[in-house]
């Protein structure tokens, strides 16, 4: 049935959860109140990459972009826009409405300097709609593919494309199919590995959500060129959307023909099941995430031998990220020479990130490579909010690290990143102002690798455990001179000897504050002060006896009767009391306590 | 194999293309520093201490598992190198109990060895260090995780070679913990007691459950009569713990020992080794003449009885009556040579020393009791035997040789090789051919059942019957051999099941070496009892004069009446788990 307007819902985990479920039912029950539901369609789809303005809702032909609606704006917006004509610009997203004109949604700052390739369908199809996705042109490149060219053709266009894999470590793809393809050892398998589990990171997860069978026809793909008719989707159970689309998007694809046997009518065979991950971060390493498919104890494994000689269930595997398999039907489609012009001379094509922490656009952006951290953060971002200053940008998740603000021209690409210290990870970007304490970013992101870490090895079970009890000492003012050299080397033998990804990473949060930012560490070490004034047992409360003016009210707050004095004489704080909570802090209108 | 050529700190080799660096290390005469390595069972580069340099790799690979490569630069004494090694080993002994004084493998502990060799003067990463309660519920074995270094040998063991899997790794990160399943005591776990988690483990971490203080109470009590009697496979470990080479023969030196440690009577646990020959081969010669359950199959083991009450109930009538050879000791210690001596039984006190955890268990099974009596009281490991000798200060090395005391201390060669795998098969056939045939054999050794390999088949024929035999050491084989019986792939007549692998020569009790060197350990001490085997003048258990006389005394005939209170025994199938409310 064709439609003349498309009410485009996100239906993304972010917008979900800021109440679009409800938005769109409210598009449903007035657009049938207005009689309309011959005429409007309303869609559900995959992320629009704005979550901080959701719930997003695009209309089309127009290509409006409404934010933060509720579902009381709907019946305004039924009547006006799509009854008569007019949209109703008090619920547009601001930058697109000026007095002239209604500017599409491609040319806001957000989305002027992304170039969405992987993200190509989502927020504009219906993912739980086969159709939609092959009226985008899904399946196209699987086709010509198995009608068209040669296993090693396909290979040979994916070393073209220069495209790495996008789950961290920048493996270049079409080398990893080529050993793959070379293996004697039969069955083959593909994997895919859905175990996004970094801390404020959801690109994968907004794919399988947006656009599902990207996935599964990157993955088909695969299986051709390396000779696999056995797929595996390794997701995190966590993400219970991107499963039912998945499931949904498999279902679809097999009642099409585009996977099980002979498709397209080729001699060609490929199925895809899904396995459920328990949310082990370590299960992202590749051989770790093998041992679960395999019902074994989540641990990695020495390589080599490399899961393309020896992987699932022994045999020759490959497995890639969702975002990598994403990329692969445009390569096909498009070209490798298309695809490796875009980017830097080593990093080719785009890179999706997850935008998060102390910058004003939080959400889901896809950029070329070579694009800067400064462009990202600053215009697709829209800068640091309330007027702060920005001091660093983490990025790659907990085995990243801390880019500060002299290296915010620094183009992204593998290489670059790495060279600061940092990696591209599977694209967490997590923007810090000036009111972050370095010492405990650090000591954040390492809690979280004891807490994640298999306990296999020595240098990580025991190494990371050591790094964060030191960190705890000097955030808790106990700080040693010594403690620096033990962090230092702790962190450089866990980098040289860790068996797996994860250990030989887990280090980087704390050397690279350590690089920028030593002279916090020594602030708390030193001077036992916390610059940023986070760390709480650092810090101090006192009473200007200027400003105050003898209201009592600290006193009459504090938990602990630390505070003494007489009304209309200035109060007096007892350090040795003071159990620094902060109320009186906050409870003072004269802004007289000072907190150091 | 191809050969390939590398470069192992300035000096250039030709080595198998097919070896790790460590191999290759090794043969370059340069010692790297292990932990967690057990050729082929643990090659999972955990403890990080045999990492080297290699031109062209990034960080510093565990060349415990990182293959050889042509033209390979490695480099193994590196400020990098020694660093790496020194902070995971201090890291590694951060987190470990350091009572060494105190622990039972003091001076005798690799992780000690490795600090020593590293000269670790100060452990400069200080922090939380795990406390777990001990888990000594197990008759058997003890577990001390505080102890453990996480290396994981003994789940190899547990899980890879016996295919028992009573521990694993349960939890993750620091608080990685080598556990049974839901954290029970491995006494309710499925664990067999074999103990070669013990044997496998590099620290004071698993031991066995100890007996000595009891034996020394017994000695002491002027009322009791304490009797003992020692395993086949003990005479050929023992001398290790004092320094002697590997498959030493220290029977008299042993006997005489046990006299001065004040044990009144010095029995023979291969008397009753005879014994079973006899009371085994009879029913073997029963079942084939009258139809009964085939394969039949021994039952000397205990940790082979417990596999295959808890994973193969199904097999429980294929097993053999017939006690282990030391219960069958006990109950006549306590019933026949009691009243000969005139002995109140409850008066009468039977310590075994055994090369097996597992005996520890066996003890206390209902089956081997009588009137509220225990037929044994107490089991020496091997290894507890050496440390009560090296307590009292017996120089053990220089003792003049000793003979067991009579009737219950006189052998035949048959019952010795009991202590390798595949010896109770062959002392089975030396008297049951003879039996059956009715004339003296033409050559006594059976070379056909010998062997070290898992799993081993023979056809034997006797009085042209063709006996179809396997012999199978490790109950990871035996769980190999049973499914393919299952399945109805293969049909014996009889089967030897030893529990652990080598059999009673490298059982959970024996004296403990590396893992690494245990294939030829297992050669070793299996020469030495063949060697007894020759060495003595009689060698078919039904030739022992003291066999005769006890079945002319006491006992009456095999399978008879006395035979069956005294002698046999039945079994019960029991869950991997106990659960308790």
């Amino acid at each position: 049935m064709l439609y003349r307007s498309h009410v485009m819902v996100c239906g993304g985990t972010g917008c979900t959860s800021s109440g679009s479920d409800n938005v769109a039912a409210a598009f449903v029950s007035e657009i049938k109140k207005a009689g309309l539901d011959k005429e409007v369609a309303v869609i559900r789809t995959g992320c629009f990459g704005l979550c901080e303005l959701g719930p997003v809702v695009v209309i089309y032909p127009e290509g409006v972009f409404y934010s933060k609606m509720k579902p009381e704006y709907v019946p305004e917006i039924v009547e006006e826009h799509l009854l008569k004509g007019r949209p109703v610009t008090k619920y547009l997203f601001g930058e697109t409405v000026s007095e002239k004109e209604i500017k599409p949604l491609e040319e806001t700052t957000f989305y002027k300097k992304q170039m969405r390739v992987a993200l190509r369908n989502c927020g504009i199809i219906d993912p739980e709609d086969i159709e939609e996705a092959i009226a985008m042109g899904a399946y196209e490149a699987l086709g010509k593919v198995l009608t068209t060219m040669t296993p090693e053709q396909v290979i040979d266009e994916m070393k073209k494309s220069g495209l790495r894999g996008r789950g961290g470590g920048g493996f270049p793809t079409g080398l990893k199919w080529e050993f793959a393809h070379k293996q004697k050892e039969t069955p083959k398998y593909v994997v895919c590995n859905a175990d996004e589990g970094d801390p404020g990171a959801f690109m994968d997860r907004s794919i399988m959500e947006g656009d599902p069978h990207s996935v599964l026809e990157g993955m088909a793909i695969a299986g051709y060129a390396i000779g696999a008719n056995h797929g595996v989707i390794y997701v995190r159970a966590e993400y219970p959307l991107a499963v039912k689309r998945l499931q949904i998007a498999i279902k679809q694809a097999r009642e099409y023909g585009l996977l099980g046997g002979n498709i397209f009518g080729t001699d060609f065979s490929f199925d895809v099941e899904i396995r459920f991950g328990a949310g082990a971060f370590v299960c992202g390493e590749e051989t770790a995430l093998l041992n679960s498919v395999m019902g074994r104890r989540g641990e990695p494994r020495p390589r080599p031998p490399y899961p393309a000689v020896k992987g699932l269930w022994n045999k020759p595997t490959i497995i890639n990220n969702v975002e990598t398999f994403a990329n692969v039907p445009a390569i096909i489609s498009n070209g490798a020479a298309w695809f490796s012009s875009i980017g830097t001379e080593k990093s080719k094509g785009t890179k999706v990130f997850a935008l998060t922490g102390k910058v004003n656009r939080t959400g889901l952006i896809e950029v070329p490579m070579g694009t800067t951290l400064r462009d990202i953060i600053f215009d697709i971002g829209g800068g640091i909010p309330d007027g702060k200053r920005f001091k660093a940008v983490q990025i790659g998740g907990p085995s990243g690290g801390c880019i500060p603000e002299e290296h915010l021209d620094t183009v992204i690409d593998y290489d670059s990143l790495i060279s600061l210290g940092a990696m591209m990870g599977s694209g967490g970007l997590v923007v810090m102002d000036e009111d972050t304490c370095m010492v405990n970013v650090a000591k954040f992101f390492l809690e979280f690798i004891v807490d994640e870490s298999c306990g296999k090895c020595a240098p990580c079970r025991i190494g990371t455990k050591r790094m964060l009890e030191i960190l705890d000492k000097i955030t808790s003012g106990k700080g040693e001179p010594e403690d620096i050299d033990r962090l230092e080397k702790l962190a450089t033998t866990i980098k040289d000897t860790a068996l797996c990804g994860l250990g030989q990473t887990a280090p980087n949060a704390v050397l690279s504050t350590l690089r920028y930012f030593r002279n916090e560490y020594e602030a708390h070490i030193n001077q036992k002060k916390c610059p940023a004034g986070v760390c709480q047992a650092l810090l101090s409360y006192t009473i200007i006896a200027d400003k105050c003016r003898g209201c009592g009210l600290c006193a009459r707050n504090c938990p602990v009767n630390a505070i003494s004095g007489q009304l209309k004489q200035p109060f007096v704080i007892n350090q040795e009391a003071c159990i620094k909570c902060g109320t009186c802090f906050e409870k003072c209108p004269f802004g007289a306590i000072v907190k150091q | 194999m191809d050969k390939v050529t590398v470069t192992i700190d300035g000096i250039t080799l030709e080595v198998p293309s097919n070896y790790t660096v460590l191999q290759a290390c090794r043969e370059a005469g340069i010692d790297i520093p292990t932990l967690c390595y057990a050729e082929v069972i643990n090659e999972i580069g955990s403890c990080r201490l045999c990492v080297v340099e290699i031109d062209g790799v990034r960080n510093l690979p565990a060349s415990c598992i990182y293959p050889v490569q042509h033209g390979m630069n490695i480099r193994t004494n590196t400020p990098r190198v020694r660093e790496a090694r020194r902070v995971n080993l201090e890291l590694i002994l951060s987190n470990h109990d350091r009572n060494c004084l105190t622990c039972i493998r003091n001076t005798k502990c690799e992780l000690q060895d490795l600090a020593e060799r590293f000269g670790i003067a100060d452990i400069e990463f200080q922090g939380e260090d795990v406390n777990y309660p001990l888990d000594d519920v197990s008759p058997a074995i003890v577990r001390n995780p505080n102890k453990c270094v996480l290396c994981r040998r003994c789940i190899a063991e547990c899980q890879e070679v016996q295919n028992v899997f009573a521990i694993g790794a349960v939890n993750r990160g620091f608080d990685t913990l080598v556990s049974s399943p839901f954290y029970v005591s491995l006494n309710d776990s499925p664990c067999i007691s074999c103990g070669q988690c013990i044997t496998a483990c590099p620290t004071g971490a698993l031991y066995e459950k100890d007996h000595i203080q009891r034996v020394y109470r017994a000695l002491a009590d002027k009322r009791k009569h304490v009797v003992v009697q020692t395993a086949p496979a003990v005479r050929v470990g023992l001398g290790e713990e004092f320094g002697m080479p590997v498959g030493s023969i220290v029977t008299g030196k042993m006997v005489a020992a046990l006299r001065r440690l004040g044990f009144e009577v010095v029995f023979d646990t291969d008397f009753a080794a005879d014994l079973t020959i006899m009371e085994e081969g009879s029913e073997l010669i029963e079942r084939l003449k009258y139809g009964g359950k085939l394969p039949m199959i021994t039952s000397c083991s205990p940790g082979w009885i417990n596999f295959c009450e808890k994973y193969y109930p199904d097999f429980m009538e294929n097993l053999s009556t017939c006690k282990s050879p030391h219960m069958m000791l006990g109950a006549l210690i306590k019933t026949y040579y009691a009243e000969k001596m005139g002995w109140n039984p409850e008066d009468v006190y039977v310590v075994s020393v055994m090369p097996c955890t597992a005996k520890k268990v066996e003890i206390e099974r209902p089956e081997n009791m009588h009137d509220g009596i225990q037929d044994v009281d107490a089991v020496l490991t091997t290894r507890e035997l050496a440390r009560m000798i090296k307590e009292a200060g017996i120089d053990f090395v220089n003792l003049p040789d000793e003979e067991f005391d009579q009737p219950l201390g006189m052998s035949t060669g048959a019952a010795v090789i009991f202590g390798a795998t595949g010896g109770v098969m062959e002392a089975a056939l030396r008297t049951v051919s003879e039996i059956v045939e009715g004339k003296p054999l033409d050559k006594i050794d059976f070379e056909e059942v010998r062997g070290l390999e898992g799993v081993r088949e023979a056809t034997v024929t006797v009085d042209g019957l063709d006996l179809k035999l396997a012999i199978v050491n490790g109950t990871g084989n035996a769980k190999k051999l049973l499914d393919k019986i299952r399945s109805g792939e293969v049909e014996y007549h009889f089967i030897e099941i030893m529990g652990c692998p080598g059999g009673c020569i490298t059982g959970g009790g024996q004296p403990i070496h590396h893992p690494n060197e245990m294939a030829e350990v297992r050669k070793l001490r299996a020469a030495a009892i063949y060697q007894a085997d020759k060495n003595l003048p009689l060698r078919k258990s039904h030739e022992n004069p003291a066999i005769k006389q006890i079945y002319e005394e006491y006992l009456g005939h095999p399978l008879g009446e006395k035979s069956h209170h005294l002698l046999h025994t039945q079994y019960t199938s029991k869950p991997l788990y106990r659960v308790t409310r």
